[in-house]
């Protein structure tokens, strides 16, 4: 809400620097967003009447006007503006004026003719964007007079950014009321005198739809003239409070609101049909043309004013087009009407509409404000137009219109939240100066009525709220509460823990956006559809991420544009699958590129492989202490390559994640041309770690045996070491691989594997025999299950 | 005796002329080794009349012992030497970086939010998360937004389906916690929350931590002694904190807080907009239909909340100007963290 500060102190008795005005309303919660001149500083500019003109002998755009500014001869001026007409006041920048955009006025000539200053425009005056043409004042405006005395320039325009509750300040009269309360300064009364009726006509109205608008003032003024112009004071109040100024009768409903915060409408009465309107629900399929020639289709939500004929406007919010006014309307029907915020809230969002009526009637309007508008409208238009005014037509249902709340306030409760024992003469004085009044008082409570205008109070602590305010927030006490202690359980997943082994091994964690282009995250699940947003940002912006590695693959493009070549990071958080609000899962991945270490004269140049992932997981995972509840086996995932993909599973079926070489094919679409690995894992389904239980220390020797055999390239490791430790039985401890290998002196479909095997009992020293029996049978195992030869045999 | 003062003198000039350990070794073996000529000497002793032997033998022992010493006085200047050798054989330029010394990071949205949630967790908070796509229920109606509520408009929200939003705040994971456990409470929950809003100062992302503290007798005093010491304790000094009346649905009465402003301590500057002060969180006590919704008598309970964006005291803290930096994950801006 934009105001002008000198419209405002009209009605607050107090004289108040501006910043001390911005403070209290900010320290009142009436937030000043900022405060700019009425118009910006210039110099020598009055108002200048045409006294003559003609045409510029050498230029056909171009006209030589005299200019009289009251005083000596008039001045001869070369003016370009198409408005330019003998008789028309506008402000004229003097020889030595100063005008914003630093332009000084100096003697000049055009096309050969002498310019002696010149006639301006609002866009020239930085008073608007409107550069069309000059300015055109009153004619009731002295010529001569300075312009910023003649049109009160110098005054400030404050915005305030007001909170959904404060509906009442959308109004010079509510704002200044507020102020009053806040500073402890008289509200000056503001009179509104009925204006009698000379003319009998009536248009009928009926209220079919009482609940959303259970009361609604109208009157007929008829014969305007439809040649009056807005005058400047109005336009001026309009432009400061943000409104451009169309048609007197639609400045006079604008002002009006502006001014006690009562939307309003002006109907072209000739339109309408004289059997009368109605306030009703929209049927279906109904239609309405609006001002700017949309057409809305209706739905029973809607609540609109319409006649025998047609609908004529959505009420509370936007006129229809067809029953507006124009420059030819003589007969006017004014609306006043109370809608109840119900009844607007959401419809104007509805239909992509923001109005300033729908803004303030879903906030909420004074239901006690439609008769005193009206009357305050009528005599300005009046005023201004002329016209002969009906009776102010008043129909309600007074059943239908909401009670004052009655409110409470309990002494103790008020003394508890606030921490303060407030004096009950300032809490009636407080809360008497916002409007309410008192009912009841006793010693522990008092009863308070609310003001119609303050729809948001209704309860007890709304009025602690408003004692708060008033008193101000800082000057209540502060404390520290006591909180008793207390010790939750201690979480099973350490999110923390997992973070520092990953950045202790060189990842950098990134946070992505939650949503991801579908394109990326088709790439990364196969063509698998993610849960679009029906709203999004934009379309790179328009899946929920599905995975965590679209997030990922774009960081590493953002990197990789940016010369950076080796590249670790890892993001937590939450993944989306299934229905809405379905299935979200917290996960955990990392993305390598680059050299295994970063670059130094002393830092192995080799880049990272499969392993180095596989590694980096199986790092984070052991402080979990879970190790020996995940196993691995090579898995399918359509973002990685068939031959380099790890899946971890809990040995029960539940898949615990993935790990591998980014699929070529994903690569390639993604255009990366170097080998990416990727690994993803399902936090939540990560297993418990148990509480971990001591195993005595063997007293006795272990002993050692490296064993080396030859099997079929298509043996695991994993298979191999499951036989070993189950033809091996409880005296292994450790078998370990220390060499693979495939090549020369190995025939070409197999591989060599060197087993380090650590055996070792808890009751007795091993001796060779043991050993060599185990041996035995880990050999006969291994022959049997995958044709395993001792290397060398 | 002639003879041996002679092997004596030829014996320490071959002892001096050892220039290895090697050499040392072959003179004391050619002098005192089993065949040495001193031995030797030692050992012809039985020649000799008994009478004389005594003073020979002292003499040969004599010799022995100043051969021998100087034999050790040499291997000592050679081991010096050789030590001497090596260390500058082994010099190395220290200077040089050390082996793969690189870690990571975490971001420092994450780096903030661990700072927030220490200080409440250190005071008894526990904390509480919850979903991100999130029921118009929790994220709305519980928190006393009806539907069509003007204060909707504040959240600029995206929509999953008809039922269904990204959450814009982390008070749903409030009324979550209020549903499920009775008082007391004190929680704190961060994390992602989403704004339909994307320009210079706002991201269609971004974090939030908020806290929640209900029992009995809970008051707006201790609601400001709370934020005034956290903001205190995050920004490590004893800056100026001031609450202003404010509007947020679920709680009465509402206020934001302001905190001087950390660039220009409240001379005015463009962070703050020429107004000395920063907004950096907004807070209240518990609306009573909030506690109503979930089944908590607000008649013997009391409660307050607050939350704050972290993006924005990440910001601040680290003179962070662009806030979309947080969400390129460049690994520049990352590593200064």
């Amino acid at each position: 809400m934009k105001f002008s500060k000198a419209w405002l102190l009209q009605h607050v008795d107090i004289e108040i620097a501006t910043p001390d005005l911005v403070a209290g309303l900010t320290m009142a919660g009436l937030e000043v967003d900022g405060v700019e001149p009425a118009a910006p500083p210039f110099t020598k500019v009055v108002v200048g009447e045409v006294v003559a003109i003609e045409p510029h002998p050498d230029a056909d755009q171009l006209r030589v006007c005299r200019v009289s500014t009251g005083g000596d001869a008039p001045v001869q001026v070369v003016c370009g503006a198409p408005n330019a007409r003998l008789g028309l006041k506008a402000p004229f920048a003097q020889i030595g004026a100063r005008l914003p955009g630093d332009l000084t006025i100096k003697a000049a000539r055009l096309r050969g003719i002498e310019s002696q200053g010149m006639l301006c425009s609002a866009a020239e005056l930085g008073l608007s964007s409107d550069q069309a043409g000059l300015l055109e004042l009153p004619g009731d405006l002295h010529t001569g007079t300075d312009l910023r005395a003649a049109l009160a320039l110098d005054d400030e325009v404050i915005e305030v950014d007001l909170t959904p509750n404060r509906g009442d300040c959308l109004g010079i009269r509510g704002l200044a009321r507020e102020v009053a309360a806040v500073m402890g300064a008289p509200l000056r009364d503001f009179p509104v005198a009925p204006v009698p009726a000379t003319i009998a006509d009536a248009l009928p109205i009926r209220l079919n739809a009482a609940g959303a608008c259970p009361r609604y003032a109208g009157r007929i003024i008829r014969a305007i003239d439809p040649q009056a112009k807005t005058p400047m004071w109005m336009l001026e109040r309009l432009r400061r409070g943000g409104i451009r100024g169309i048609h007197p009768v639609v400045d006079v409903t604008n002002y009006v609101m502006l001014e006690l915060g009562q939307p309003m409408h002006g109907f072209d009465l000739g339109r309408l049909h004289d059997t009368g309107i109605e306030v009703r629900h929209a049927r279906s399929g109904e239609t309405l043309t609006l001002l700017d020639g949309n057409v809305l289709e209706l739905d029973a939500g809607c609540l609109v004013i319409a006649d025998a004929q047609r609908t004529l406007a959505l009420a509370g919010i936007m006129g229809g087009r067809d029953s507006g006014v124009d420059a030819q309307t003589r007969d006017v029907f004014l609306e006043s009407a109370h809608f109840q915020p119900l009844a607007v809230a959401g419809k104007a969002r509805q239909f992509g509409l923001h109005t300033d009526s729908s803004h303030r009637f879903e906030r909420g309007v004074d239901p006690e404000l439609p008769l005193r508008a009206l009357e305050r409208a009528t005599a300005l238009l009046l005023e201004i137009a002329g016209g002969k005014p009906g009776p102010a037509l008043v129909v309600e249902d007074k059943g239908a219109l909401s009670v004052p709340r009655v409110i409470r306030l309990r002494r103790k409760r008020l003394t508890q939240q606030l921490r303060l024992d407030f004096a009950p003469a300032r809490v009636k004085t407080m809360l008497v100066s916002l409007g309410l009044e008192l009912l009841e008082e006793t010693p522990d409570h008092w009863q308070f009525r609310a003001p119609g205008w303050r729809f948001d109070l209704g309860i007890e602590a709304d009025l602690i709220e408003e004692i708060a305010r008033i008193h101000g927030y800082n000057n209540l006490p502060s404390a520290t509460p006591v909180l008793a202690p207390e010790i939750g359980p201690s979480r099973q997943r350490d999110l923390a823990g997992i973070r520092a082994v990953l950045v202790q091994r060189g990842y950098r964690e990134v946070i992505c956006y939650s949503f991801v282009p579908p394109e990326v995250a088709g790439l990364v699940m196969g063509g698998a559809p993610a849960i679009p947003v029906i709203n999004p940002i934009s379309a790179a912006m328009s899946v929920m991420r599905p995975s965590l590695w679209p997030g990922l693959l774009l960081a590493l493009r953002h990197n990789l544009n940016r010369q950076q070549e080796r590249v670790r990071v890892f993001e937590t958080g939450l993944c989306f699958g299934g229905g809405p609000g379905g299935d979200q899962r917290m996960m955990l991945a990392g993305l390598i590129t680059g050299r295994r270490e970063p670059e130094g004269w002393a830092n192995a140049p080799d880049q990272v492989d499969f392993f180095t992932l596989k590694g980096d997981v199986e790092a984070l995972l052991a402080p979990l202490g879970i190790a020996d509840q995940v196993c691995g086996e090579r898995g399918e995932h359509p973002a990685l390559h068939p031959g380099q993909c790890l899946r971890l599973g809990d040995g029960a079926g539940v898949t615990l994640g993935h790990l591998g070489l980014l699929n070529p094919t994903v690569a390639r679409e993604l255009d990366f041309h170097r080998p990416v690995f990727l690994f993803e894992l399902s936090l939540d389904v990560l297993p418990a770690r148990g509480i971990p239980a001591f195993r005595p220390l063997s007293r006795f020797p272990a002993v050692r045996r490296d064993i080396a055999i030859v099997v079929p390239r298509e043996v695991t490791a994993s298979a191999l070491l499951d036989v070993v430790k189950r033809a091996a039985g409880g005296a292994l401890t450790e078998a370990r691989i220390f060499d693979v290998y495939h090549g020369e002196h190995i025939e070409n479909n197999k591989k060599s594997i060197a087993l380090g095997l650590t055996f070792q009992d808890s009751s007795r020293t091993l001796e060779d025999s043991d050993v060599q029996s185990v041996e035995a049978a880990v050999l006969e195992a291994l022959a049997a299950g995958f044709g395993a030869r001792l290397r060398g045999e | 005796m002639d003879n041996l003062d002679t092997v004596v003198a030829e014996a320490m000039t071959a002892v001096a002329d050892a220039e290895t350990l090697a050499a040392l070794e072959a003179v004391r073996v050619g002098y005192l080794g089993k065949k040495g000529v001193l031995t030797a000497l030692l050992q012809g002793l039985g020649t000799l009349a008994p009478e004389q032997r005594p003073a020979a033998g002292a003499s040969i022992n004599k010799a022995k012992v100043a051969v021998q010493e100087g034999i050790e006085a040499r291997r000592q200047r050679l081991a010096d030497a050789d030590i001497e050798r090596r260390l500058a054989a082994e010099t190395i330029d220290v200077t040089l970086p050390g082996r793969n010394a690189e870690v990571g990071g975490l971001h420092p949205i994450t780096q903030t939010l661990n700072r927030i949630q220490d200080f409440f967790v250190r005071v008894g908070y526990q904390v509480e998360e919850g979903p991100e796509i999130e029921d118009d229920y929790h994220n709305f109606e519980a928190l006393n937004i009806p539907a069509h509520h003007p204060a909707r408009a504040m959240h600029d929200t995206f929509y999953i389906d008809a039922t269904h939003v990204l959450r814009t705040h982390t008070s749903p994971v409030q009324i979550r916690t209020l549903e499920r456990q009775a008082p007391p409470i004190r929680i704190v929950c961060p994390g992602r929350v989403y704004r339909c809003d994307s320009d210079l100062t706002h991201t269609p992302m971004f974090h939030q931590v908020e806290g929640l503290v209900v029992d009995r007798d809970i008051s707006f005093a201790d609601l400001r002694g709370t934020v005034d010491q956290f903001l205190k304790a995050f920004f490590e000094t004893d800056l100026p904190v001031r609450f202003r009346p404010s509007y947020f649905p679920f709680t009465e009465p509402s206020a934001e807080v302001d905190i001087q402003c950390t660039q220009c301590r409240g001379a005015g500057c463009r962070v703050c907009k020429q107004s000395g002060w920063l907004e950096v969180m907004g807070c209240g006590m518990v609306h009573p239909n909030v506690l109503a919704n979930c089944g908590i008598d607000s008649e013997n309970f009391t409660g307050f909340a607050f939350g704050m964006g972290v993006e924005r005291l990440a910001m601040l803290r680290h003179g962070v100007g662009d806030l979309r930096l947080f969400f390129e994950n460049d690994l520049r801006f990352l590593q200064q963290f």
